[in-house]
This record gives structure tokens, sequence and C-alpha cells, in this order.
């Protein structure tokens, strides 16, 4: 992946973040998979407002990690707490949890059999009751940040990966969530896609969002985070503020995986 | 070939070397050779109907048809009626177990799909078994064999098994109670279809709330409380107008009631079963279809699983399941000729087997039968391309 | 909560592999999660526990336990019974056993049917397993293959005439299957490829054969075969019904087949065409090279289907008069001596049905994955 800091726009935000109240707080969390065990003793506090980016060979689990966050997998030992709220088996938790939390994935999932804007109002009908014209006018509201109000009568097959991308955005911030989770949002998306999607996400970042991103752009995390986190084989090897964390790396597999991927 | 300069050849073969020339003629030599044996055909037809004395004609159909049919539902049949009437009985007959059959192989075969998605492993072994064991053994078998535990090991009508002394089971067929409406009965039918609309009514209203207000009903328990609660206080207040004509045990076989032959109800059984474990595969595969990430989606927006189903899995697997369905529904219809081998009497029973035994007129007979099946697949198939073309996304 | 051994001093980069919490594995973990997962799961799972433990034990009694195998008579056997009926008869089975394998095919010359099937064998060897060492050249041997059977099993040129209405039982059904699979391949892909031609007098004439064979019931056409087919012949000319009733079979499954391949032809993208095409390869060779051996990838599933489809609906022979298994089942059912065991008959044919059918699809599955693997790598 190239180098992004062109793309990601100003530097905002500079790492110094608002509050110190925690809103996501992960204590010696576990998950395997039958017999493979894929997340080790995961620790993690996330503050209100801040912007996390996790980096990673594929298969070291940071996908995982963060779709565990809104229980899209299950954690079998330590505990998750969002808001407050434990996520445990308990139905009610998970739902006061996913309406809090917004996602955004790597192939888009938008629903094909609905249009642009009925993507947007989904949700906001059928789980926040609103009114069909409210709801509509919410996710105009957010179809016009993400720049594509002139799509939203169109099918998702009608539009481009990146016009795509940007609709599901738009889709999971009209839910309003206090913390947005981005799952490699920008890893299908041919090279001059990225950029408007990144744009977005920037403009995003600058709101103030508690963003926790999965992406292996290292410009966007250079420009954006408070923290970047390298996972490896399940455990969290290193995290450290950007600038250090690129220039520094401690650990030896933060090296050579940043030598990898900054390589070309 | 390259060598020789184009001009230089014959103009047929200068033809033949075009693209366009050489579809031509391959079209118009098919043509020909269609239109020789057609004519072939046609004249083969001519000379062996004159020597032995045939002639080609539907004049038989209004002729009595001079035999009976057991089972006719729906025509008051005898054997004075012509072979047209016979021909109608047997229509009637292959759509009423086509349609019966329809209904019980989707009942049963939506079931049996949602068991085989089932997370619990002994229920979806149990049921792939079976599914595997029905679908890998002839239809025609499975007709025998229903046919032949019904007739064979069931007992006698005096015997009968007694289902709480309303309904029995015997070699001679099922028989349960039949209702008989009495006076008043219109009113609590009106009723009926009165709560039908205001149900549809309310179904409109509360879709126009929940534009408006953005409120939801739970609309399908409203409706069923509405359409069930009034029939029932109607159905109450003019004192139950209806009583059931009980079965009884008349000699060598029951009088009265709803009677289900043993063939109609072999074929029946048979098809629906049959048709039902293709129809659980289509069912499972159309919702398996539907990518996890489109689950996923509608869970982290915050949809409960019941509504993920209904506005984000359903819509999209009825794309994928209507299609083999209907050509299932089809199979089915077309299954049910095998009724001749049970004694059922379809059209191919009627018209295709004792009307040509008693006219000897193979032709017109066999092109009858032919021609009814061709008529319900026609419109199934006018049918399919309608919805294929209304439910296609919409793409780049 | 925290885990049990929680508070775990390794460094970063060092946590080792641990197994699962024990509720989460073994025979207990996997139980909670596949039966008791639910309130809902736990009533579904003592459903089948009862359903099984109410059907299980009695149809083992009934087919083995209790069984009887030996006896000359339906009463013999129902007297070796402690209570007539209760268990199954297979003494009958086993007596009609080579009334079901061949029919009324003359005794003396059976040895021809038995050579038939090893060739058959030897012919479908070489079809379904592609490691074999000189595969090519049996392609010659399985080509000649139906015509050597058809030889062997008629007679003629040396052999004693068999009349084909002697045939019958599972001999039958393989010759009609085999028949029917072998030739309706080649048709249907011609009748795919016809439907898909930019000839219009070509696809109408396709297009009109494929929906009207599709259109109506195998029964009926088999009826057509057994009543009118002769009157479009020439005068004093007449074949044979079981050629009549292999052609009708063929012809209505090629039908079928060229839907499955025209599926499949839709399935390859334009751009292998147009790649051949700018080859400079003729029509012919880039459908033979590049589009069908695509096309017909994307088809096996449908047409190892309709295969089976095909060989099931062998049995609706008997309804014109052929005997079949289900046939010789049936008219052994009518001999007064064992009238009465229709359960064992049909159980016994449904098992013969079974094991070919879901051999075929589970072929059909192994051949789907290995040619599978070429895709997968794309994704």
């Amino acid at each position: 992946m190239a180098t992004a800091s062109d793309t990601a726009g100003p530097r905002s935000g500079a790492p110094a973040v608002n509050t110190s109240e925690t809103i996501i707080s992960i204590e010696g969390m576990h998950k395997w998979f039958g017999q493979f065990h894929v997340l080790k003793d995961i620790n993690l506090d996330v503050k209100r407002g801040e912007r996390i980016v996790i980096c990673g060979p594929s298969g070291s689990g940071k996908s995982t990690l963060i779709r565990c966050i809104n229980r899209l997998e299950e954690h079998q030992q330590g505990s998750i707490v969002v808001e407050g709220t434990e996520l445990t088996g308990n139905l009610k938790n998970i739902e006061i949890i996913r309406s809090e939390v917004g996602m955004v994935f790597q192939s888009f999932n938008l629903f094909p059999h609905l249009t642009v804007l009925e993507n947007c109002t989904l949700a906001l009908v059928w789980v926040r009751k609103m009114p069909r014209a409210k709801a509509q006018e919410i996710a105009m509201g957010y179809l016009e940040r993400v720049r594509i109000p002139e799509q939203a009568e169109k099918y998702p097959g009608q539009l481009s990966g990146g016009q795509q991308q940007r609709v599901a955005i738009a889709r999971s911030l009209c839910m309003n969530p206090r913390i947005m989770l981005f799952d490699e949002p920008t890893s299908a998306l041919d090279p001059e896609m990225i950029k408007e999607v990144l744009d977005v996400m920037v403009e995003l970042a600058e709101s103030g969002m508690t963003m926790l991103v999965v992406t292996h752009e290292m410009g966007f995390a250079t420009a954006v985070a408070h923290r970047v986190i390298f996972m490896d084989a399940g455990e969290i090897i290193e995290q450290n503020e950007p600038s250090e964390f690129f220039n520094h790396p401690r650990h030896e597999r933060t090296k050579l995986f940043l030598s990898q991927i900054l390589s070309h | 070939m390259a060598a020789v300069p184009i001009e230089d050849r014959g103009l047929l073969a200068r033809l033949w070397g075009n693209q366009e020339t050489r579809s031509v003629i391959v079209q118009i030599a098919t043509m020909a050779i269609v239109f020789a044996l057609l004519a072939l055909v046609l004249r083969n037809v001519a000379i062996n109907l004159e020597a032995i004395g045939k002639e080609f004609s539907f004049d038989f159909l209004t002729a009595p048809a001079a035999y009976d049919i057991t089972f006719s539902p729906f025509i008051d049949y005898t054997s004075r009626d012509t072979h047209f009437t016979a021909a109608a009985v047997g229509i009637l007959n292959t759509l009423l177990v086509a349609v019966c059959g329809i209904a019980a192989a989707s009942v049963l075969g939506v079931t049996m799909g949602i068991l085989r998605l089932s997370r619990n492993w002994l229920v979806n072994r149990i049921v792939y078994v079976f599914l595997e064991f029905t679908r890998n053994v002839p239809v025609l078998l499975h007709i025998l064999l229903v046919h032949g535990i019904v007739v064979t090991t069931l007992p006698p009508p005096r015997r009968a098994i007694d289902l709480g002394g309303t309904a029995f089971v015997s070699n001679r067929g099922f028989f349960a109670p039949s209702p008989v409406f009495e006076e008043g009965s219109g009113i609590v039918a009106a009723v009926f279809v009165i709560a039908v609309v205001a149900a549809l009514a309310f179904r409109r209203w509360a879709k126009r709330v929940q534009v408006e207000t953005g409120k939801i009903y739970s609309v399908f328990w409203i409706c069923t409380a509405i359409i069930g609660g009034a029939t029932a206080v109607a159905f109450l207040a003019l004192g139950a107008p209806l009583s059931w004509d009980l079965p009884a045990l008349k000699g060598f076989n029951f009088q009265g009631g709803l009677a289900l032959r043993p063939e109609f109800l072999a074929l029946w059984l048979a098809l629906s079963y049959y048709t039902a474990c293709f129809i659980a595969e289509i069912v499972r595969a159309g919702i398996l279809a539907v990518s996890h990430g489109q689950t996923e989606a509608a869970y982290a927006l915050g949809l409960r699983p019941n509504r993920n189903l209904q506005l984000v899995v359903l819509p999209q697997a009825l794309r994928i399941i209507v299609p083999p369905l209907v050509s299932q529904y089809l199979n089915l219809t077309k299954n049910s000729s095998l009724a001749i081998a049970i004694g059922y009497m379809d059209i191919v029973a009627t018209i295709g087997g004792i009307s040509l035994m008693q006219t000897g007129k193979e032709m017109e007979t066999m092109l009858i039968v032919l021609g009814v099946y061709l008529v319900f697949s026609l419109l199934i198939s006018a049918f399919m391309n309608w919805f294929n073309r209304s439910i296609r996304y919409k793409e780049r | 909560m925290t885990g049990p051994g929680a508070p775990a001093p390794y460094a970063p980069g060092t946590h080792p592999d641990l197994p699962p919490p024990v509720r989460t594995t073994g025979v207990v973990g996997w139980a909670r999660q596949n039966l008791f997962s639910s309130p809902f799961n736990v009533v579904l799972t003592l459903l089948g526990v009862w359903f099984l433990a109410s059907v299980i034990p009695p149809m083992a009694e009934w087919a083995l336990v209790k069984s009887i195998w030996t006896a000359e008579s339906r009463a013999e056997c129902w007297g070796k019974m402690a209570v007539p009926e209760e268990a199954a008869c297979w003494a009958f089975i086993k007596g009609r056993l080579s009334l079901f394998v061949y029919g009324f095919y003359p005794v003396e010359e059976r040895w021809r049917v038995d050579l038939s099937f090893v060739l058959l064998v030897f012919a479908i060897v070489p079809v379904l397993y592609d490691r074999l060492p000189g595969r090519r050249h049996w392609f010659w041997y399985v080509a000649a293959f139906p015509f050597l059977a058809g030889w062997l099993l008629v007679g003629g040129f040396g052999l004693a005439p068999v009349e084909t209405d002697q045939f019958g039982g599972f001999m039958l059904t393989l010759i009609i299957g085999v028949t029917g699979i072998s030739f309706s391949l080649p048709i249907g892909i011609a009748l795919a490829l016809g439907r898909t031609s930019s000839m219009p007098v070509l696809r109408i004439l396709c297009v009109l054969f494929i929906e009207f064979i599709r259109g109506v019931p195998l029964i009926a056409l088999l009826f057509v075969a057994s009543t009118m087919l002769n009157y479009f012949l020439p005068p004093g000319t007449s074949f044979d019904l079981l050629m009549r009733v292999l052609i009708m079979v063929t012809l209505f499954a090629s039908a079928y087949i060229a839907e499955v391949v025209r599926g499949g032809l839709q399935g390859v993208p334009k751009g292998q065409a147009e790649a051949a095409d700018s080859l400079g390869l003729s029509y012919w060779k880039a459908q033979r090279l590049i589009v069908l051996p695509q096309a017909l990838k994307i088809s096996i599933p449908g047409i190892v289907n309709t295969f089976i489809g095909l060989y099931k609906d062998t049995t609706l022979v008997l309804i014109i008069g052929m005997l079949d298994p289900l046939g010789i089942g049936r008219a052994s059912l009518a001999d007064a001596v064992w009238a009465g065991l229709a359960r064992e008959v049909y159980l016994f044919i449904a098992v013969f049905f079974f094991v070919c059918c879901f051999g075929m699809s589970r072929y059909s599955l192994y051949l789907e994955r290995k040619l599978d693997t070429g895709r997968e790598s794309e994704k």
C-alpha cells in the first residue's frame, strides 16, 4: 500500500484527546476459533474522542478484535465494556451496544435490493422508529456529508466501489453512533477510489468521533490517529503515538512489518 | 485455402467463405431439411391411417365415453357423458392434486429447509438423511409405496383406525368429518370477508402511521386477531351455525363425511413429500446464498434477528428461491401424470388412457394430453419471465 | 470476569497458544453449542431423540432382527414369525433376485449380461477417474462400448438373438440409464449451442424443441412412443419398443441438459469468446477449446442432477408395460403365493436406486471441489 500522507489531507486534531473518559474497556480478553487461539490476553482502553489505527499482518486478529467490540464475534474469556455496558450473552446489552457502535466493512455490505436512501433510512425507521420524512432528512444530511446526495435514488449495484463505501459510512453515521469501527475500509477499493473514502474518514475524525480503524493506510494513521496499535499472532505487540510508532518502533516484529509495508 | 485468391473460386465457395452468406445457407438448408422431414412424417401418417381405415378427427370428443370415473369431485360425471367431459374431469383432477400437492409441498419443504439451517446438529442430520434418501429414490416408487401401504397394510373399514371417533383411516382411504353449513353461516362468512378487508385496511393504515410517525405496530398479530376474533364472535353470536357430517360405517365402507380415496391420498402424499425435499434444498441454498456480510451489516446497524430476516435476508433470498421453486411446482404438476400407475383419474388416465383404448384415436388423444401440459407450462413460464424481469437488480 | 489463570506475565509477542476453555470444547462444549444452545434447541433435540427412539428400533427389528431369509411362500414366512407380519420376509426377494437382475433374459445366455456389465465397469472407470494411465486410448473403447454391449445383449452376428421384451430388471434400468446419459450429453450440448447461436432459424428450432420437451411429462412422451410413433414411420416399418423408449428418454434428457449447458454458456464471460476470436480460432474451435470446457465445468452439478433424474425416470417404463425392477416387483406382488409383501419389494428397489443416485451426486460434489480449486485461488 502506498503511503497516503498526501491523500490524507491536513493534519487535524493533533494527538490530544479531549476528555479522559474511557468509552471502551477491554480486559484480559481471549478468543478462540475452534482450537485456534486467535486473540490472546487483549487489554485495551479507548478514551472518548480517541482515534486508534490497528495494523498488523493478515491473520493477526485485528479484524476479529474490532468485530468483538460489537459482538459480531463472541469472545470466550475476559471482559469488554462499552459505554458502561458489558458485552455478555445478554441480548438487551448487545442491542444497546450495537446501536451505539457503527461499523464499516471491507466489502461494503450494502443491501443490494434497497436504494442508497433506503439503505440509510432502514435502521432509522425500524430501530429508531422514526417517521420516514425525518429519517430521509437525516439520511440526506449524511449523504451530503459524504458528498453523494445525487445518488440517493440509485441502487448500490449502480455505484462505484468508492461511492458504495461512502454510502456505507453514511449509513452507519445515520444511527448517530458514539463509536465508529472501520474494518479495512479501503482494502477492496481501486487506488483512485481510496482517496475519496479516506477524505470522508478524515473529515469524520475532525468532528471528534471515536474511531477504531483497521487499515494499512499509514498516511492516514500519521495524519489522524492518536495511537497506532500493532498486532501480530493475536497479541497487541506495541502501541504508541504515530510519530513514535513509525520512527522508533521498539519491537523487532514491528520493525519487520513496517519495513515490509513501507518498502514499496 | 488462403493460397487460392478468393475471386478465382466458384460462386458457392465464395459464398461459403463469407461468414454472413454462410449463415444464410446453413439456415436455408436447415429449414429445407426440417420441412422435408415434416412432409415425410405427415405423408407417412396419412398413408398409415388410410391403411388401417382410420381418419384424423376430434369428433369422438362428443361421443359418449361409456366408462366410469370413480373420482370426480367437481363435475357430476356419469358414463353417459362425452369424452370431452371425461377430459375435463381429468384436467380438473390433475389440477386438484397439483394444487393440493403444491400447498403441502411448500409448507413441508420450507419447514425442512429451515430445519436444515438449524444449528441443532441432531435435527439437522435427521432431516438431511430423510432428504437424501427421498430425493434419490424415484417418485413413482414413492407413489407405489404409499399406495401399497394404504391399500395393503392399513386395516379394512370395519377395523379402521379411529381418530377420536370422527375421522377414520382405512385401506379405502381417509375419512374426515365434512362441515355442513347451516342458516346463518353465510353471515359468518360475510363477517370473515369484512374482517379480512378490515385487516388489510389496518395494514395500510399501520404502514402510513409508520411513515408519518415512525410508530411500528405488530401488524401480523393484530391482523390475525382482527380476523380470528371477528369471525369467532360472529360464529358464537349466531349460535354456531355449523355442524359436522361424520363419516359412518355402512356395509363395507364409510358413508358421508369427507372421503379422500387411497389413490388421491397416495398420489398427494407422495408427490408432496418428494417435491418438498427438493424445495427444502432450494430454500436452504437460497438463504445461504445471501452473504453473511448482509446479516452482519444489519446486526451492526442494530436490527434484531427477526427484522434482519424480514427486511434484509428474505427479500434477497426470495429472488434466488422463486425461479427454481416454480420449476419444482411445474415438476410436481408433470409428475402427477404418474397417477395412471395407481388408477387416479387424471388427464393422462382419462383421455390418454381409457378414451384412447376405447376409441383407438392414438394421435388425437395424445395431442390433447400434450396440449394440456404445454398450456400449463407456457402459463408458468410466462409468469416466471415476468417475475425474473421485475426482480432483477439494477446494476451498472 | 477474568479467566482463571488470568494475570499472565507474558512479554509482548511471547504469549503461547492456549487450549480453549473447557466449556467450549470436548463433548460437553460440542453438545452445548450444537444441541442445547437455546431453550428452543433443547426442545428440538428432545423431539429428535424421541423420534429416533421411536423409529429406529422398530425398523431395525422389522428389517433385520426378526426378518426371515428362507421360506417358500408368504404363508411359510409369516408362520416362522412369532406374530405374522411383524417382520420383513426377505426370502421373497432372495428367491427372485435373478428376476430382479435379469428380467426374463434366457438363463443360458445370461453370461452375456454379466460380460456387458463387466465391460461397462471398464468403460466407466476411465470416464470418472482422470488419473488412469493412457486415458486417451481408453476413450476409443468407451465410444465403442454402447455398440459392443448392444451386440452382446441383443445378439445376432454369431450370438443367439434375444428379443428385447425379455429384457428386464436392473439390467433394463442400466441399459436405459446408460444409453440416455451417454447420448443426451452430446445432443444437449448441440441444442444449447443452437439455442445460443446467432442464426435465428437454428435458434427458433432449438427453442421450440427444448420448450416442447420440457413442457410435457415424460410419461406422455412414452405413450407417444408406444402408441403414436409408428404412424410417423414409413408404412410397413416398425421398430422395437425398447429402441423407441431409448430414443424418447434420450431426447427428453437432452432438452434438460441443453438448458443446464445454456446456463453454463451464459456463465462464461463474454471476453473469453472474444479472446478466442482475436486469436483467429474458428467458431467450432473456439467453442471446443475455450468456451465449452468452462461452460461444462460450471454446469456439472446441473448435468449430474439431470442424469440422476433420468436414472430415476427409467422406472416410468413400467407404465407402458416394460419390466424394470419396479415392474418386476409389481408383477411379483401379483403372485398369489407371495402377495402382500409390498414393503419388502419397494424398500429393496429403493435401496438400489438410492445407492446409484447418491453415488452419482457424491461424485459430482467431488468433481466440483476438484475443478473449483482453480477459481478459488482467484478470489
